[in-house]
């Protein structure tokens, strides 16, 4: 985790990854949020905090006397969000460096579709 | 959560040097807080006073409701864990663990015993014949293993290598996860601990500077590079903790910035990059503004 971000957000994007690519599945359950502190070597007290806020945004639900558990469906929703957030957080930024160098659109769609075509991206 | 210290109006001076400067702040049960500020800030004058081993010029101090001074039942609660710990003069390391379990209720022999053998603490050598990181280890896992309701570490680790502060750093955030209680860090070195940090006082020149959350301080800041014309126009209006530039460049650090104040700044060219809690105390507590002046 890097310094500059609150980590209860970092935790809980880092945890949504995780569902992301399966490696919580969900209806499996989660590590404990002593266990994520330690594992992070975050406080205990920020770890609940990111936690709580997939518990809030319904990504993650307790069970009483068990524990926390990946809610079904989370996967899709994580997603929808991500996918809305694609063109800001990935687009824009490459389009406004594209520009600084100057290139122009044809450069940039080629460029893309070379790189769809040898397969970088899946 | 219930409040374990309460400070109001606190003073202490030394002849005519104050040390601790009119200081109201308070404790938050079950809590890490770290305590930062530069050489001579006043933390270990401050955590004297907290465990009544000086007493306050001016001002009131409430540790677990009643004063700290000559008071048994507030005093068995507290592990001080102080920089230079004097021990008798014919103790050896095990003798310091055979009767640490007097003074605190919640010793954990085993807990000890396993610090001892991760440590590599040789148990039979004589306390002043240790190296400087192995006196600090003792205080360490005395600290650790005492779990007491109230915990002062006082620049724990002098003379300790990295692997051995690291042990120090997970130990106490397992032990802490298993046995919440009162923790107080004082320490320089703001990068390696922060991350284990809930709350954080800031003293400087004896008075306390920030007293935050240390998720809030995380957001607290943003450092915005580009051309200076530019830097400077988006700046204005904003409160500068911070500037430098260098030619026709500026690098300016500013509080915190809204979802509209970051896309202005991408729309305008200037890049935006988080400030790590350890450079955010640099800038609070040391000096404001350098120029770098192009030499010809």
């Amino acid at each position: 985790m890097d310094e500059g971000r609150p980590l209860f957000v970092q935790l809980a994007e880092q945890i949504e990854s995780d569902i992301l690519s399966g490696a919580l599945p969900e209806e499996t359950q989660v590590p404990s949020t002593n266990e994520f502190a330690t594992f992070h070597r975050i406080n205990p007290a920020t770890a609940g905090k990111g936690v709580n806020l997939l518990v809030d945004a319904g990504i993650l639900y307790k069970k009483r006397g068990i524990g926390m558990f990946v809610a079904a469906g989370s996967r899709a929703r994580i997603v929808a969000q991500r996918r809305e957030r694609f063109e800001n957080d990935y687009v824009r930024p490459l389009l406004l460096e594209a520009d600084k160098l100057g290139l122009s659109r044809e450069e940039i769609t080629a460029l893309i579709t070379k790189n769809i075509t040898e397969g970088t991206s899946r | 959560m219930s409040t374990i210290v309460q400070v109001s109006g606190l003073s202490k001076t030394y002849g005519s040097v104050r040390a601790v400067d009119d200081v109201s702040f308070t404790l938050e049960e079950n809590k890490i807080t770290g305590l930062l500020g530069r050489n001579g800030a006043g933390k270990s004058t401050l955590m004297s006073l907290l465990t009544g081993q000086e007493f306050a010029t001016r001002g009131d101090i409430r540790v677990f409701g009643a004063s700290p001074v000559e008071n048994a039942s507030v005093l068995q609660k507290i592990c001080f864990i102080k920089e230079s710990q004097r021990y008798p003069e014919d103790f050896v390391v095990k003798h310091v663990f055979a009767s640490a379990p007097w003074f605190f209720a919640n010793w954990d022999a085993d807990f000890a015993a396993q610090l001892i053998d991760e440590f590599r603490l040789p148990t039979d050598r004589r306390v002043k014949k240790l190296s400087r990181g192995q006196l600090s280890a003792v205080g360490i896992i005395v600290g650790l293993a005492s779990r007491a309701p109230l915990t002062f570490f006082d620049e724990p680790y002098l003379g300790l290598d990295a692997v051995a502060r690291q042990l120090f750093y997970d130990r106490l955030l397992e032990d802490y996860a298993e046995h919440p209680r009162t923790v107080v860090l004082s320490t320089h070195l703001i990068d390696e601990v922060s991350m284990l940090l809930e709350h954080v006082l800031l003293i400087d020149d004896g008075r306390i500077v920030i007293d935050d959350d240390a998720e809030n301080l995380r957001n607290s800041a943003t450092t915005v590079v580009g051309t200076r014309a530019a830097v400077d126009s988006f700046v204005a209006g904003h409160e500068v903790l911070h500037r430098e530039s260098i030619g026709g460049l500026a690098s300016v650090t500013v509080g915190t910035l809204d979802a509209q104040d970051r896309a202005a700044a991408a729309a305008a060219g200037l890049e935006l990059s988080p400030v790590s809690l350890q450079q955010l105390i640099i800038r609070k507590t040391g000096t404001t503004t350098r120029e770098f002046e192009q030499s010809a």
